[in-house]
């Protein structure tokens, strides 16, 4: 009789205290929305023709170190190139062309997403989306070099310096704060360098507007999808292009950002402490309740110094 | 059956044996790469890069490492708060191994961390979105009371008289002191502290299981569901009296005591049940995801496989067996595969489940990386036996008769 009390409490507690907490909340809550006026860029892969003035110009103005091979040397497209913590911003070369000759060539950078996991993940907010820029932004001073940053970032961006042995760094682009050419309407470095229209910075809404319609005004060189309009719950670096994203590395990601569900489980459980008030709360009782039953069917001596 | 004989510091062996200065030597080992880590930062020693962010270390030291810790919630709810008296001889070693294994998690990280003197920053920089925020911060505060609970057993130690040596000789009468006060004081706390202990864990122990959830596209689908934190709660709480048994087990062979299968046995009937019910949600769970078409023969599907046959189902069945719960042997084999599936549990939701894009090649953590797990594994042993030495910790009997 004792036992079944006991297994019906331990019981009830378990599936009450599971059964409230986690299923409840292991949903994602409502998509967190774009700021329409936040800075983008629009990377045009049909006009883009690899130059790479756009890396030497980020090289430049973020202070990087001279490059393994100088910015001029095309024999980098030989390899696919990630961006580290030497290049904020590498082109990789694909099979095709872009309008003025050979290769399809796609701009990696931080893509400043509208709702960051990077940001959301940072266990002490050293990571921060501008309020008024959009830009994701690093703050050194506050980092632990934990790197879940970079676990959670679903483009593989966060680069870090592990040969610091002191004070190493994440490495990223941050979208040229206090570095833009205020002349070229605020524009990033390497916006402003390009000397097509592959890359054009203004707000998101101007520049979603101007992909869709070099969209519609060219309907036989781009396929008509806008990356980053909705990946991942939206982004600030937005890409057009003339081949389905798959081909060229775009990255088939879901329209639902991941901190929408990792927050809600953790306001869920922790709204004002609720589920840990209330789990101390359930345990005192039992505490309480199950006093009194000093004598244990299974052995018949206690140890008496016990303290509880 | 025989009444349980109290707690005290296991007086019959000596500290030093060959086992003994074999673990040494594994921490000198480990101390030589620490100190290269040091001076010459994580790539120098590690394998880690930007694709891999996460290795060895995460997977085993701290993810591992706070799951095995759970004997001491789990014992000391079922001991204190469910009153089941006669399981108090396993509370002070399932606490001393917590507390012991929540210090090393907090150490390893101190490897891992890039700035690790900014280890304290959570502290003063609240981030309530982050997962890792409310781990670091509910780890803390466990240490905190894991720390206090364990501390009545360092006043049992010293209340009777504390005989520092020579110049340390004018604190002994303060000592004295406030060793008697605390005896005092803290009977009156330790409800309080036992509660929020069971709660911290179930608090961090599922959050674990939430770190993961951030990178739905990088984790194999056979490990991410959004009820990862449910999961790792419930195995968790499933590892816990077999881990308990598993270590006591080892404990009473190399202390030279008879096995405390009196309160082993009983202890262990609980874990088939739970076992069962994590097992359950955790097929169902993939029949709903429709998780299974991945098992497909990969190297994940073979470490999926494993982890749930030989890790939860294989020991499931051979602790419904009152007979296997009986015999020292069978029961340190069942416990052992429990242990070892919730472990590999762990590494394949952190490593062998990650699946980043643009990785060019897999990880497989260095020798650096292994040199320094083992090192902290086995100081960890080191300190076990130290305490277990000269503090009131282990009940139970020398064994009459001498076996090997
Ligand atoms: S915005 Fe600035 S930092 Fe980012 S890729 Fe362009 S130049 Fe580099
Ligand atoms: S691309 Fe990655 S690093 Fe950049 S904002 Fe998005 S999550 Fe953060
Ligand atoms: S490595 Fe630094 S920036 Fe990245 S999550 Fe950790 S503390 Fe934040």
């Amino acid at each position: 009789m004792k036992t079944l009390t006991r297994r019906g409490f331990l019981g009830i507690a378990g599936v009450a205290g599971a059964g409230v907490a986690l299923p409840a909340t292991a949903q994602a809550s409502a998509p967190r929305p774009a700021n329409p006026n936040h800075d983008a860029v629009l990377v045009d892969l049909v006009t883009c023709i690899g130059c790479r003035k756009c890396e030497a110009a980020c090289n430049e103005a973020n202070h990087l170190p001279p490059p393994t091979k100088p910015f001029d040397d095309m024999s980098v497209f030989e390899q696919r190139r990630r961006p580290d913590k030497n290049h904020f911003t590498v082109l990789n070369r694909y099979p095709g062309a872009h309008a003025e000759g050979e290769g399809i060539f796609v701009k990696v950078q931080c893509l400043h997403c509208v709702d960051p996991g990077c940001v959301s993940a940072c266990i002490v907010g050293a990571l921060s989306k501008n309020e008024d820029t959009g830009a994701v932004e690093y703050h050194v001073d506050k980092c632990l070099g934990c790197r879940y940053c970079m676990v959670a970032c679903p483009f593989g961006i966060p680069a870090y310096e592990y040969d610091e042995a002191l004070a190493p760094r994440v490495r990223k682009c941050e979208l040229c704060p206090g570095k833009r050419d205020e002349k070229n309407g605020g524009a990033p470095a390497c916006v402003s360098i390009c000397p097509r229209e592959a890359l054009t910075h203004g707000t998101r809404e101007r520049m979603l507007a101007l992909a869709a319609a070099r969209i519609k005004n060219h309907p036989d060189q781009y396929v008509d999808h806008i990356y980053g309009e909705k990946e991942v719950g939206g982004t600030g670096i937005l890409y057009i292009a003339g081949v389905p994203n798959a081909k060229v590395d775009l990255i088939d990601l879901p329209e639902e950002a991941a901190p929408r569900l990792t927050e809600a489980i953790q306001h869920g459980i922790f709204k004002f402490f609720a589920a840990p008030i209330a789990l101390f709360g359930l345990l005192s009782t039992a505490m309480h309740l199950f006093k009194d039953r000093k004598a244990d069917p299974m052995t018949s001596g206690t140890d008496n110094k016990d303290k509880a | 059956m025989k009444a349980h004989t109290p707690a005290r510091p296991v007086d019959t062996i000596p500290f030093f044996t060959p086992g003994v200065l074999v673990l040494l030597g594994i921490v000198l080992l480990g101390g030589v790469f620490g100190v290269w880590r040091l001076i010459k930062g994580l790539g120098a020693i590690t394998n880690l890069d930007d694709v891999w962010p996460w290795g060895l270390w995460i997977g085993v030291d701290v993810a591992t490492g706070v799951a095995l810790a759970a004997g001491g919630f789990t014992t000391s709810a079922l001991a204190h708060i469910f009153h089941r008296e006669s399981y108090h001889a396993v509370v002070r070693p399932a606490l001393l191994t917590a507390m012991l294994g929540y210090t090393f998690v907090a150490l390893g990280l101190m490897f891992d961390l890039g700035r690790y003197y900014n280890i304290w920053f959570p502290i003063i920089y609240w981030q309530g979105n982050s997962v890792l925020f409310e781990v670091g911060m509910c780890v803390t505060a466990y240490l905190v009371v894991l720390y206090l609970e364990f501390a009545p057993i360092v006043i049992e130690r010293f209340k009777d008289g504390l005989r520092l040596p020579g110049p340390f000789r004018v604190f002994n009468g303060m000592g004295d002191k406030v060793f008697r006060l605390a005896d005092k004081v803290m009977p009156k706390l330790m409800w309080a502290l036992i509660i929020m202990g069971v709660v911290l864990s179930c608090m961090h122990q599922s959050s674990l299981g939430s770190l993961m959830l951030i990178a739905p596209t990088k984790v194999h689908p056979l490990w991410y569901t959004p009820l990862l934190p449910l999961f790792f709660l419930m195995s968790a709480v499933a590892v816990g009296f077999p881990m308990v048994a598993f270590e006591a087990l080892i404990a009473s062979r190399s202390f030279r005591l008879e096995p405390e299968m009196s309160v082993l046995t009983p202890l262990l009937r609980f874990t088939p049940v739970l076992l069962g019910l994590y097992g359950t949600a955790k097929v169902i769970d993939m029949l709903i995801r429709g998780a299974f078409v991945h098992l497909d023969g990969s190297v994940q599907s073979m470490a999926f496989g494993a982890e749930m046959i030989l890790g939860v189902f294989l020991p499931m069945g051979l602790l419904i067996s009152e007979r296997v719960r009986r015999s020292p042997g069978l029961l340190f084999l069942a416990s052992a595969l429990v242990v070892g599936g919730v472990a590999l549990n762990r590494v394949n939701v952190f490593l062998v489940g990650y699946a980043p894009p643009f990785a060019t090649k897999p990880y497989f953590p260095s020798l650096g990386e292994f040199a320094i797990t083992a090192a902290l594994i086995s100081t960890l042993v080191l300190v076990y036996r130290f305490v277990a030495l000269n503090f009131p910790v282990i009940a139970g009997h020398p064994r009459q008769q001498q076996q090997s």
